[in-house]
């Protein structure tokens, strides 16, 4: 159906007017889930050809904020633009029209296991264009290259170790030439070396093709070497933002505790309860 | 696996199934239901039918004819009103004798045409007026011993 | 009078969680039927599925059917002598693989062959996110995953149950007239003027469709509905073979009371 120009060339990913040059903006966005809120009023901006950096403790809403903006889950409220397109007011052909124009590295890469790495790259081409075979091995050994597989052509992703794998999988988000990629924990469960090799694929993935990415992480000090503006999120708010720069020498108790991986701080150690004397006298009478 | 050698297992699996259907449909069924398409309907009114069911064979000659299409009771004679559906190939007489047998001692019922010498022939929709009951056991037996204590008493 | 209360209420939300999954599960096949068109086009997916659910199930089913057909020969000539009609041997082998043991055996074992594999491989890739990962790359995971395994199942189905009778009615065949030594001819004759190809063949052969199409829908929204975790995968699994297990022999007896009643 679509032909090589729906590929997304780099440097114009988009042929709409440049004016608005936030791609991805996020307007109190709030989010319910079974009652009990996730996200209380997000506002954010993802301007064009950034690397953006979604930051907080496990559990905060950061994966929820991800799958808003791709579709996956609607708001209770507010609004998600990508692209001047309001998301959460799309029908579900549109959404799939969006985010043929989207990749998704996803946090343990969810490769399609009964496929070979060369066919899970394959994947989104084979899916959505009508290209040649031969066209498609061209593209598929190209973007192999590109994250340092191509030998790992032939093999099933179980024998793959972590990192490869995470790198299997980027190499398949991006095969469409995305104009948004989005990273969902993509150093989680890393060596250093894997750790370090991911992120610099993503830094230049990024500038490679001319594409935009959001990546949600809690591993501050990989994400403040690559990227270019960081959101903290705590309690589904956005609770301090800034560029690496600003971040590091931020004041901001929250982002210190963070930055510094304190034990107690504006993140309480301990979840709320009743003081602990009277909950202990408590028990004794009971 | 190869697309190749996938391709012939799964033509190889479907090539097994449809023998295995044909097996069924030609070696161990029969397909007497089937080729009997063309056929036409005639009826038949019995006292008793003993134990007769619908689709049970019509044979002439040990031939099997046709099959019994439907059975009702007729309030008005109390008569039972057999249709049969009977093989378009084959006609019979005006006359023809319509008798309710058992195959064996204790087997099925089935319905014998037996035709007579008429020019006539039947078409569909005729019915059969010349007819036998089936034998039901107990009538017999007991009819049996009926004669038998009459010839003991009549020497007497 | 809250004590009272309490397993009532027990009972009626277990009610309500029962037909809240069934119409999930209507609706589910809804979706599966609706996609089927533009996804059997891409033939070679459920060519695929064809020989995940179907070749590999061969073997179990040719077993399993072969010593059902032998069991029968012993047990049916055991019975059948003693009331010196041995030669029916054939017709009682036929039929009984036909009308009943063929259809139903196979799509048990069919269920906890290939239904559980079905379950298996759907819910494991929901666990690791792969179902998500193929939403995200805008590929409907109804159209790619379920529906080429939901026809894969359907179409094996008959095919093998076909398959299972053949079988049996071979094994049959062995005990009763190679080993024990019936008549070879009375053997077959007898069964091919009992067995009517529309009434014996032609019915068991939609019953196998029918459990077919549970056995599979079963084992794919099972898989599709499984908790993703390894903990939810493994249930899902018991839960395919159990329900399948009870959907079988239940339509069994709706079918058969359709299909086979008054006549003999």
């Amino acid at each position: 159906m679509a032909g090589p120009d729906e590929l997304g060339r780099p440097g114009v990913p988009f042929p709409l007017p440049m004016s608005c040059d936030n791609l991805v903006q996020i307007d109190n966005l709030q989010f319910d889930y079974g009652g009990k809120p996730v996200l209380q009023g997000i506002n954010m901006r993802i301007p064009r050809g950034k690397v953006v950096a979604i930051m907080g403790g496990s559990g905060c809403g950061k994966t929820t904020l991800l799958r808003c903006i791709g579709g996956q889950l609607r708001p209770s409220a507010g609004q998600v633009r990508v692209d001047g397109a309001v998301v959460n007011e799309m029908s579900q052909a549109q959404i799939y029209a969006l985010r043929r124009r989207m990749g998704m590295l996803f946090q343990f890469g969810a490769l399609f296991t009964d496929l070979s790495v060369f066919d899970n790259v394959a994947f989104p081409l084979r899916e959505h264009t009508d290209l040649p075979e031969d066209l498609v091995r061209d593209l598929v050994l190209m973007k192999l290259q590109a994250v340092g597989l191509r030998g790992a052509r032939d093999l099933m992703p179980n024998s793959l170790s972590g990192g490869m794998a995470r790198r299997v999988a980027l190499a398949r988000a991006v095969a469409l030439d995305p104009a948004l990629i989005m990273y969902d924990e993509p150093f989680t469960g890393l060596d250093p070396i894997s750790l370090g090799v991911i992120g610099q694929l993503i830094r230049r993935l990024n500038d490679a093709l001319g594409a935009t990415s959001i990546m949600v992480t809690h591993d501050i000090q990989e994400s403040l070497l690559i990227v270019d503006y960081i959101y903290f999120i705590s309690g589904g708010r956005v609770v301090a933002e800034g560029t690496p720069e600003e971040i590091r020498h931020s004041t901001d108790p929250f982002v210190h505790q963070f930055v510094q991986a304190e034990a107690d701080g504006p993140v309480p150690f301990h979840m709320p309860a009743p003081p602990f004397a009277q909950e202990l006298m408590g028990g004794a009478r009971g | 696996m190869s697309r190749t050698t996938l391709d012939l297992w799964v033509g190889f699996f479907v090539a097994l199934g449809i023998a295995a259907l044909l097996f069924l449909a030609l070696k161990v069924g029969s397909f007497t239901g089937v080729h009997m398409d063309q056929t036409y309907q005639l009826q038949a009114k019995f006292d008793n039918i003993g134990g007769l069911k619908a689709r049970g064979p019509v044979k002439s000659a040990g031939v099997v004819v046709g099959r019994v299409s439907d059975i009702r009771f007729d309030p008005e004679t109390y008569e039972a009103v057999v249709s049969l559906s009977i093989d378009a190939r084959y006609t019979f007489p005006k006359d023809t004798f319509a008798s309710i047998y058992t195959s064996g001692l204790l087997g099925d019922q089935y319905v014998g045409l037996e035709p007579g010498g008429d020019e006539r022939k039947l078409a569909a929709g005729d019915t059969i007026f010349k007819t036998q009951s089936a034998v039901v056991l107990e009538k017999l037996v007991s009819q049996f011993l009926f004669n038998k204590a009459a010839e003991g008493q009549d020497p007497k | 009078m809250a004590d009272l209360l309490e397993p009532l209420c027990r009972l009626g939300s277990q009610v309500v969680e029962r037909i809240w999954r069934l119409g999930y599960a209507s609706r589910f096949f809804v979706a599966v039927l609706l996609n089927s068109g533009a996804a059997l086009r891409r033939y070679p997916l459920t060519l695929r599925e064809i020989w995940f659910s179907g070749v590999l199930s061969l073997i179990i089913i040719l077993v399993s059917g072969l010593f059902v057909g032998l069991v029968l020969g012993m047990q049916g000539y055991e019975i059948l002598q003693r009331y010196g009609s041995a030669e029916q041997l054939g017709t009682m082998v036929a039929l009984s693989l036909l009308r009943e043991l063929g259809p139903v055996v196979a799509a048990l074992l069919f269920a906890s062959r290939a239904g559980s594999a079905i379950t298996a491989e759907i819910g494991l890739m929901k666990a690791t996110e792969q179902l998500k990962a193929m939403d995200m790359m805008a590929v409907d995971p109804v159209a790619r995953v379920v529906v080429p395994r939901f026809w894969g199942g359907v179409i094996s189905m008959p095919l093998l149950a076909a398959m299972f009778s053949s079988m049996g009615i071979f094994g049959g065949w062995l005990i009763g007239v190679v080993v024990i030594g019936v008549d070879d001819g009375s053997f077959w004759s007898q069964m091919q003027s009992a067995v009517d190809f529309r009434y014996d063949v032609w019915n068991g052969i939609l019953k196998s469709l029918v459990f077919g199409v549970a056995v599979s829908l079963i084992a794919v929204f099972e898989g599709y509905d499984s908790a993703p975790t390894a903990e939810g995968v493994s249930r899902a699994i018991t839960r395919t073979v159990v329900t399948s297990a009870l959907a079988i022999l239940a339509l069994d007896f709706v079918l058969t009371s359709f299909m086979f009643r008054g006549t003999s």
